[in-house]
């Protein structure tokens, strides 16, 4: 089997948690506690979990734009935390990523063809202007945008132009993955589709892998090859995305996809409600972190904390019972 | 734009006439009377006293008063100062290259330190720099400047006899000898009033900062493969200026407020210690040009921060 393009390795990221006077360190939040997956060139891995179990935290220590506490992230080969400040900053032409908030994500005062264009420049790409110009012109034709929007500012879009031009601005350095997070969960649904969908087109043309963060199932179920189900900040199942649809193992995905409405109004699912609020990441319980909210839980589940074991063909998932 | 400054201007006219007005009402009413003087000094007689009221028009109604006021000032004429015994316009102007250059030169200051230690403590919140500024700017933003100027003439004029305590308009020396007069004298002025700004606007710049760099198009700039020194300068600080021009703006007529006290603590001949000066001798035409100058001034910065933020941010146009 040839080498994934992306594979990380028991990847965990503690928060430092502040107080008192001074601003000591009093704990810390383990946003992300050991996480493993890995994506071939160009498929789509989802990652799908709820608000605060670590998702964002996973996708940015990819690009070390958080660092991360401990673990190993592989990226073609190449041992990405060992990379020099230089190395790392070569290598973010490779991996790219795009944010969820179309608002924040666009610097106000800067042109279109400024945000999109700045690190055309920064990895040499474009020689000369008109270069550059035509390599404008050719991204928002790609992410379906005009050419003349250029000179115009982020303000004068609405959210699912915004969230073009944030793609055309990952797409410039041509980028061999692409962190999504959670790219369509702040438009209109009717605008989530086209965005997907150009997501979609994209992949089929430049080959481009994605790791497409989102949280909840419904959403990932297209785009995605494999699914990974996060929860406070562990991996507790991935499989393919059928197989997970079809049969969930981890109580908790169960509990998940309960709660996608289905789109035949003739089937029923029985909804799964979950007891009890998420722990909070800085005090997470014992053993399995889902034991205090999992409807099946045995003694053991607070004592041990299961390892992700494959159950069926590519289909890994991490519970005692299952 | 130009459509929107004259639009702008022609709101800011009622404005002025409106303060204006309160203004010479106030003075009218308040007890006092330029020529009180006089009448206890034996050698004018009543009647002389009485023509020279009649003569300034001091026993009309206020209404008429003001009137006259008004359409003199518009001509150019802004009365005559009975201390000084000179026109007041050129008073004013004899005075305000003074204030404008120990200001100007003070807000520079204030700005030269608290950009890059607002910008460096938000980089690493809660470090010991971070911490040690913070601590500083709380100090010097609760130590009130007449304080802290008689501390400084008390140690660096008294003790040390480095610096002198009184600003002169009129140095005897010549040449560089002048120069470096000049400057020696405005070192504490300025200081006092620089670093009490830089105080303020270090906390300022921290936060506006701290807001912009957790947001998302900085991570983008970073994750674009750009150099962190030119991250923080192209993406953070141009956008954090935003705030923080408008603050400096609009908090000018406030600095010329405080600077009354620190000319009157450093006997500096501005346009502060003119007007206390002439609140003294009750002297009121003085007192309502200068007033006057500081409501225009106001008036003036509000439309200027106006300017420099449409000018910074394009998603406000002025059309
Ligand atoms: N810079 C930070 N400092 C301290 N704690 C943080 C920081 N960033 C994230 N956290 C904490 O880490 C945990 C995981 O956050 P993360 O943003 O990764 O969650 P998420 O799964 O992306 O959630 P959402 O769906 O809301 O985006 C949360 O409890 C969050 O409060
Ligand atoms: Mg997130």
């Amino acid at each position: 089997m040839s080498e994934p393009l992306l594979r990380v390795k028991d990847l965990t990221k503690a928060f430092p948690i502040r107080g008192g006077l001074l601003q000591r360190q009093v704990g810390s939040i383990h946003a992300v506690d050991g996480v493993d997956f890995q994506i071939d060139a160009g498929e789509t891995l989802g990652l799908v979990g709820e608000s605060g179990c670590g998702k964002s935290t996973t996708g940015r220590c990819v690009l070390r734009l958080i660092e991360p506490s401990s673990g190993e992230v592989t990226f073609d080969g190449k041992n990405v935390l060992a990379l020099s400040g230089d190395e790392m900053r070569a290598l973010r032409r490779d991996i790219q990523i795009i944010f969820q908030d179309p608002y924040a994500s666009l610097n106000p005062r800067m042109t279109v063809a400024a945000i999109i264009g700045e690190a055309l420049i920064i990895h040499g790409l474009a020689k000369t202007k008109q270069q550059f110009d035509e390599r404008i012109a050719e991204l928002l034709e790609i992410v379906g945008l005009k050419a003349d929007h250029m000179s115009r500012y982020p303000h004068e879009f609405s959210g699912g132009q915004r969230q073009r031009i944030g793609i055309a601005r990952a797409l410039a350095v041509e980028p061999k993955l692409i962190v999504c997070d959670e790219p369509v969960s702040a438009l209109d649904v009717s605008i989530q589709a086209q965005v997907i969908n150009l997501l979609e087109d994209l992949q089929q043309r430049f080959a481009i892998a994605y790791l497409f963060i989102a949280h909840d199932l419904s959403v990932v179920e297209h785009i995605s090859r494999r699914v990974a189900v996060m929860y406070l900040g562990r991996i507790v199942e991935t499989a393919p995305s059928r197989a997970l649809y079809a049969a969930p193992k981890h109580p908790y995905t169960e509990a998940l996809l309960s709660a996608v409405p289905i789109p035949d109004p003739k089937v029923k699912r029985q909804r799964i409600r979950l007891a009890g609020e998420v722990p909070s990441p800085a005090n997470p319980p014992s053993g399995c972190h889902f034991h205090t909210r999992c409807p099946i839980a045995e003694a053991r589940c607070s004592q041990e904390a299961p390892k992700l074991k494959q159950s069926a063909d590519g289909h890994w998932v991490a519970c005692h019972l299952r | 734009m130009g459509h929107y400054l004259l639009r702008r201007l022609l709101i800011a006219l009622p404005s002025l006439l409106g303060i204006s007005l309160i203004l010479f009402v106030l003075l009218a009413l308040a007890p006092g009377d330029p020529f009180g003087e006089l009448a206890s000094n034996p050698n004018i007689p009543p009647e002389v006293r009485e023509a020279l009221r009649v003569k300034f028009g001091m026993d009309d109604p206020i209404l008429i008063r003001y009137f006259h006021w008004l359409v003199a000032m518009l001509h150019g004429d802004w009365g005559f100062s009975f201390a000084s015994r000179i026109d007041v316009d050129q008073l004013i102007l004899q005075r305000i290259p003074t204030t404008l250059y120990v200001i100007g030169t003070a807000q520079l200051l204030a700005l030269i330190v608290a950009l890059p230690v607002g910008v460096y403590a938000a980089m690493r919140p809660y470090s010991m720099f971070d911490q040690i500024a913070s601590t500083v700017a709380f100090i010097g933003f609760s130590l009130p400047t007449f304080f802290t100027g008689l501390l400084l003439i008390l140690i660096f004029s008294v003790n040390l006899g480095w610096l002198p305590f009184v600003y002169r308009a009129d140095i005897s020396a010549s040449g560089w000898q002048w120069y470096w007069e000049y400057i020696k004298q405005a070192i504490m002025p300025i200081a006092v009033l620089g670093l009490f700004q830089a105080a303020s606007y270090t906390r300022y710049v921290r936060s506006a900062v701290l807001d912009v760099i957790r947001l998302d198009y900085v991570t983008t700039a970073r994750a674009k493969g750009i150099g962190e020194r030119k991250v923080i300068i192209k993406h953070v600080v141009r956008n954090a200026l935003i705030p923080v021009v408008t603050l400096v703006a609009l908090q000018m007529p406030t600095v010329f407020g405080g600077a009354i006290v620190t000319e009157q603590i450093f006997r500096i001949p501005g346009i502060g210690s003119l007007l206390i000066s002439a609140i003294l001798a009750n002297d009121t035409p003085v007192i309502m040009a200068v007033t006057f100058v500081f409501a225009c001034l106001v008036v003036l910065f509000n439309l200027l921060a106006d300017i420099i933020y449409g000018w910074l941010d394009p998603r406000i146009s002025y059309s």
